[in-house]
């Protein structure tokens, strides 16, 4: 279902992401793992035609996000790692508005925002304006809405980031009902190793840009002699830590604080 | 077609929604409606020039759109900082459809916007010179409207954060108010400023307002129009090239 070779991104001298290749074959759950700033999200927005890649391929479902952009677009949902929903619409509207921009039906469209927002327990407050929910029911928001239009594969870039461990128990187990039911491919990354270890079928490990390891959770460990995923990962990517330059999102956030818009 | 729609009922949503900031962005045509109106009017009538109010207030009602429809094309910056904005980058619809529903419903709300002052400037004493002619008049508001939500999503495709729009605001927004004859007669000016004014696009559009509500003019009607509705085209078309090639 997603195929890449060699992909490579630089941003002037810096090479974000390092010849990387790996396949995700359609209905599995792969996880994609890395510290901060490794490369994970970098090479996500280049699988959904966000980031022109320097070089190398990418097929999703068949089709490269370059060249077959709508198409592409129209074949997976994702939940970005940033909050990505209209924070002044009710959560209705904001599904109302993915299924319009995806080119739902209109009755189909209310049909499964009716239910995925019942599953992700969210029907009650649909007409409530997004700025009075918590993180987990924006987050929760967000997958319902990533799902609407019925996609073959869901990018799911830290979804769980600041929730607790009840929601993201919820979340995790209706992602996995998901794919067990609708067959759909997940692509996720996460910190919580043990949320990566539970869930997913196969796990790469990404650093620097480059892939250090790939298999599944068990050849990992086999592979570092450790007893965690948790171990392994520490193993394959040393225990130096990473400082990310301030970005200037980071200095727009501090802004806005003030500003309160 | 529906992607336009729904991001034009989109802006407009969020706009009737943020009640606050509608009346606060009231408060500073108010200001210079009432201060500058009864503060120079006696000025201005002893020049010979009649009643500054009446003279003012299609500034005042255009610096409104202008400011309005500039920052609602620019608040594309916000959306691109929190996240709405790859939202819709990443839906299967062309860029330009998205650039399109956004510009509009930013020019719609700013027309609003526009016909809230100008509901104002009514009752402090403004009077149209020909009631007949205010529907052309709205129709001006509209084309001005739509010139500067063009322009602001323009720069706003442009921008990365805040410090440029500090930079927008002081050499582009601010400069356009100042020298689109908003607050002084066009004529009589000495040459720099002479061609300053004429190379405003909002001084088409003051000019267009002043013709068909006080029936004054400096270019005249038709050049009014003849420079803003192309303008619309070219700002549009150079918005939507510009926001079809943003990479988050």
């Amino acid at each position: 279902m997603i195929n890449v070779e060699n992909l490579t991104k630089k941003f002037g001298d810096i090479t974000a992401v390092d010849s990387v290749s790996f396949r995700v074959p359609a209905g599995e759950i792969f996880a994609f793992l890395g510290p901060n700033g490794a490369g994970k999200t970098t090479t996500i927005k280049m699988l959904t035609t966000l980031l022109f890649p320097t070089s190398g391929k990418i097929e999703i479902d068949g089709l490269d996000p370059m060249r077959h952009q709508n198409e592409v677009r129209r074949r997976f949902g994702i939940v970005f790692q940033d909050p990505s929903l209209d924070s002044n619409l009710s959560a209705w509207e904001n599904m109302e508005l993915h299924g319009a921009l995806y080119r739902v039906p209109r009755k189909l469209r209310r049909e499964r925002s009716e239910m995925l927002l019942t599953a992700f327990g969210l029907w009650d407050r649909k007409d409530e304006e997004v700025q009075k929910f918590s993180g987990g029911m924006r987050r929760r928001l967000e997958v319902a809405r990533g799902l609407l239009h019925t996609p073959k594969i869901i990018f799911l870039d830290e979804p769980t980031l600041g929730l607790d461990p009840q929601t993201r128990n919820q979340l995790w187990s209706y992602v996995r009902d998901l794919n067990q039911k609708e067959g759909i491919t997940v692509f996720l990354t996460t910190h919580y190793m043990e949320e990566a270890d539970r869930v997913s079928a196969r796990i790469a490990i990404i650093d620097h840009g480059k892939i250090v390891a790939l298999g599944t959770s068990q050849e990992l460990k086999e592979k570092t002699q450790k007893a965690t995923l948790e171990d392994a990962f520490l193993a394959l990517t040393g225990t130096a830590l990473r400082d990310e330059a301030s970005s200037a999102q980071d200095r727009m956030r501090a802004m806005a604080q003030m500003w309160r818009r | 077609m529906s992607a336009i729609y729904i991001l034009w009922l989109r802006e407009l949503r969020r706009y009737t929604r943020s009640r606050v900031q509608i009346i606060a962005s009231l408060g500073q045509p108010l200001l210079y409606l009432i201060a500058l109106g009864f503060g120079l009017g006696a000025v201005f009538r002893q020049a010979g020039r009649g009643s500054y109010i009446q003279f003012v207030a299609p500034g005042v009602i255009a610096m409104t759109v202008l400011f309005s429809a500039t920052f609602s094309g620019i608040a594309l910056l916000w959306d691109r900082q929190f996240g709405f904005l790859k939202e819709t980058l990443v839906a299967p619809v062309p860029r330009a459809y998205i650039m399109l529903g956004r510009t509009l419903g930013a020019a719609t709300s700013s027309t609003i916007q526009g016909l809230l002052v100008a509901t104002v400037c009514v009752i402090a004493g403004f009077r149209p010179a020909d009631w007949t002619l205010v529907p052309l008049g709205i129709a001006f508001l509209v084309l001005i409207a739509v010139v500067f939500a063009g322009l602001g999503t323009m720069i706003g495709s442009m921008l990365k954060d805040m410090q440029g729009f500090q930079m927008v605001m002081n050499f582009l927004v601010m400069p356009l108010f100042f020298l689109s004859g908003a607050l002084f007669p066009l004529d009589g000016l000495p040459g720099p400023m002479k061609v300053a004014t004429h190379l405003d696009p909002l001084a088409y559009g003051v000019d267009g307002l002043r013709s068909t509500l006080i029936a004054q003019t400096f270019f005249g009607y038709a050049l009014d129009v003849a420079v803003l509705a192309p303008l619309a085209a070219v700002f549009i078309g150079l918005g939507a090239w510009r926001f079809s090639k943003i990479q988050v």
